[in-house]
């Protein structure tokens, strides 16, 4: 417990006269505020004062609470620590990057905006920002209504609900590799490629048949298809429990009422969703921004590049990055995205404290 | 009555069919991927399908092993995904008690850090992440996949939410019986947070395991890849062999469809739970 240390007695009333008054001062400031903040935050003060003092009289080398916050400290070091290297610095360096220039290996030379001048100059960089919000304004509505109508109908009672959700939930945990093998096989351009042979024996003529990922006009149709496809079961699961978080009483009332199954669900289950449809077009709206890897192997054929009409923002940081060795560049590129995840984030505080309301 | 019963019938039958043609939608390209990896190549665009192949060639499930190294791949991914999960979680849950039981200087500027990073995605700063482990010499190696994926924010925020959700009292009970906050941790808030802790493994997980774009950065060496880059560099380099490239991706899925369906239930929950609340 304590240990009586050898302590100076003067040092003790010296620290102890110092102390002591601020302390009173303290609790007679606290008597006299009615905010509750500014009561927090005096009285956190005060049991501050008042560890200090202990520990004066105590002659202890650390105050309970210092010991306290080691403890503290050495739970959270060991993740604190890894973030702090792989993640903190990183960003960091990245703000400073996107204004330099630099191959990694020769010293880096600050050239200010000079890479977001060429980036809006560089065909490539265009073309990726808009295949990028092209993907977007497809995708992130398309999803939303799959999902949405894929949850409400799940969220009747059908035998075999949990079957049915589990396997609307398959592609999304798939590893994308594999699937986006079978999607080439069955999208392939070819006529002999399984939806074309659909197709063609629907009454499509071979001529106008859809060359899919292969022709600049659908690869991007054919990616959101795919990403529709793949992501619909995640979104689907946040629609569910945004439905059962509505109260079953306002649907009994609206029967009474006499409303049908689709004034129910205009008057009821639309507006009571309106903040998980926010959410969702959120995440979605990122998660797009950030698309990469779906492109990649969907439109990147056998040697991975894409072409101007898939590009997207990220390939193109790839690219500059680890195939030109234009890191500063790359991290101009990069801040560009940044930007646009920040803009949404933003609206998403903004609607966070609209519906929390 | 009669007639009401009649469209409330007419429309179960509706719904019921929606829901098949559904569940074949999602499910066709994995029975298609099931089907052509038991085929010869010859047999794969043969129209009208043929689901359920006459000889099915179970050979292709033998040959791809020889044909690349999988073995080699699966061992590794299996090893990243198994540390970087128990990383996660240990490190994680460590910290997240401190963020949510303990009071400390600077509790809240250091959740700050963390949380002022949720938003920013990781492809920002993977071009100087990348330099900083090529400096510390970790270019072309597993570590640099671990330290990549180990210490998220992400799982810290999400125990500290769970963790919040305990009663503070048993904390204090536990404190008053003399038990170090490490005791408490490991005897009191570990057993309680397994649902928590299950959701973050099938997270961390499902993550490593698919992850592409990471170990495409940092892996170059043939026997250092995992399976989605080797997967991806066998289908790049023979992708006519169809029969092959899809016993490989039926194989590629297993391991994830087994951890998928023994902790779903947690899953759901998970995306349920950071979902609504943001």
């Amino acid at each position: 417990m304590a240990v009586q240390n050898n302590v100076d007695p003067n040092m003790v009333k010296e620290k102890l006269a110092r102390l002591e008054p601020q302390l009173a001062a303290l609790q007679e400031e606290l008597k006299n505020t009615s905010d509750k903040k500014k009561r927090d935050k005096l009285i956190s003060k005060i049991e501050y004062t008042q560890g200090k003092i202990k520990q004066a009289k105590t002659g202890e080398r650390l105050s309970r609470q210092a010991k306290r916050d080691l403890v503290a400290y050495s739970f959270i070091a060991p993740n604190f620590i890894g973030f702090c290297v792989f993640t903190l610095v990183p960003i960091i360096f990245a703000f400073v990057l996107a204004f330099a220039e630099w191959d990694g290996n020769n010293p880096m030379k600050f050239v200010a905006l000079n890479n977001f001048i060429e980036a809006f100059k560089n065909d490539r960089f265009i073309a990726s920002l808009k295949n990028t919000i092209i993907y977007c304004i497809a995708t992130v509505p398309l999803t939303l209504i799959c999902s949405l109508g894929l949850a409400i109908i799940l969220n009747q009672k059908v035998k075999g609900r949990n079957f049915y959700r589990t396997v609307s939930f398959f592609p999304y945990v798939a590893s994308l590799v594999a699937v986006a093998a079978v999607w080439n096989m069955l999208f392939s351009p070819q006529k002999s490629g399984p939806v074309n042979m659909i197709l063609y024996n629907l009454g499509v003529a071979a001529k106008s048949l859809p060359k899919w990922s292969a022709d600049k006009d659908w690869v991007m149709f054919t990616v959101v298809l795919f990403s529709v496809w793949k992501n619909m079961g995640y979104y689907m699961v946040i629609y569910l429990a945004g439905l059962q978080g509505i109260n079953a009483e306002l649907y009994e009332a609206c029967s009474l009422d006499g409303a049908n199954t689709w004034q129910k669900f205009l008057y009821i289950t639309w507006p009571q969703l309106q903040p998980t449809t926010f959410f969702v077009t959120i995440m979605l709206t990122i998660n797009c921004f950030k698309v990469y890897d779906i492109v990649y192997m969907l439109a990147g054929g056998s040697n991975g590049v894409l072409n101007k009409s898939a590009i997207v923002l990220v390939y193109h940081i790839y690219e500059e990055a680890f195939r030109n060795w234009n890191l500063g560049y790359a991290s101009a590129v990069a801040m560009v995205l940044f930007l646009m995840v920040l803009a949404v984030t933003l609206i998403q505080f903004r609607g966070e404290k609209k519906y929390a309301n | 009555m009669k007639v009401q019963s009649k469209a409330y019938k007419f429309w179960r039958v509706v719904l019921y069919v929606v829901l098949i043609g559904l569940s074949v939608l999602m499910l066709i390209p994995f029975a298609w991927m099931l089907s052509a990896s038991l085929k010869l190549d010859k047999d794969v665009f043969i129209f009208p399908i043929q689901w359920i192949p006459e000889n099915p060639r179970w050979q292709n499930y033998i040959d791809i092993w020889t044909k690349i190294p999988l073995s080699k791949f699966v061992l590794n991914t299996t090893k990243l995904t198994i540390i970087v999960t128990l990383l996660q979680l240990l490190t994680s849950s460590f910290a997240a008690y401190a963020f949510a039981k303990l009071n400390f200087k600077y509790k809240n500027l250091l959740f700050m850090a963390y949380i002022s990073t949720i938003a920013m995605p990781w492809q920002v700063y993977m071009v100087p992440q990348f330099i900083m482990m090529r400096g510390m010499g970790m270019n072309d190696t597993h570590m640099a996949i671990i330290c990549l994926q180990a210490f998220s924010a992400f799982g810290v925020f999400m125990m500290r939410q769970f963790y919040q959700g305990i009663p503070d009292e048993l904390c204090e009970a536990a404190r008053i019986d003399g038990m170090s906050e490490y005791k408490i941790y490991s005897k009191i808030m570990l057993p309680l947070s397994k649902p928590a802790l299950s959701t973050l493994t099938i997270f961390t997980f499902v993550a490593t395991w698919n992850d592409f774009l990471g170990p495409m950065i940092y892996l170059k060496t043939e026997a250092k890849k995992t399976l989605q880059i080797g997967l991806r560099m066998f289908i790049s380099q023979y992708s006519s062999e169809y029969g092959l490239i899809m016993a490989a991706s039926v194989l590629s899925l297993i391991p994830v469809l087994i951890v998928f369906l023994s902790l779903q239930k947690y899953f759901v929950e998970g995306i349920a739970a950071t979902g609504v609340k943001g």
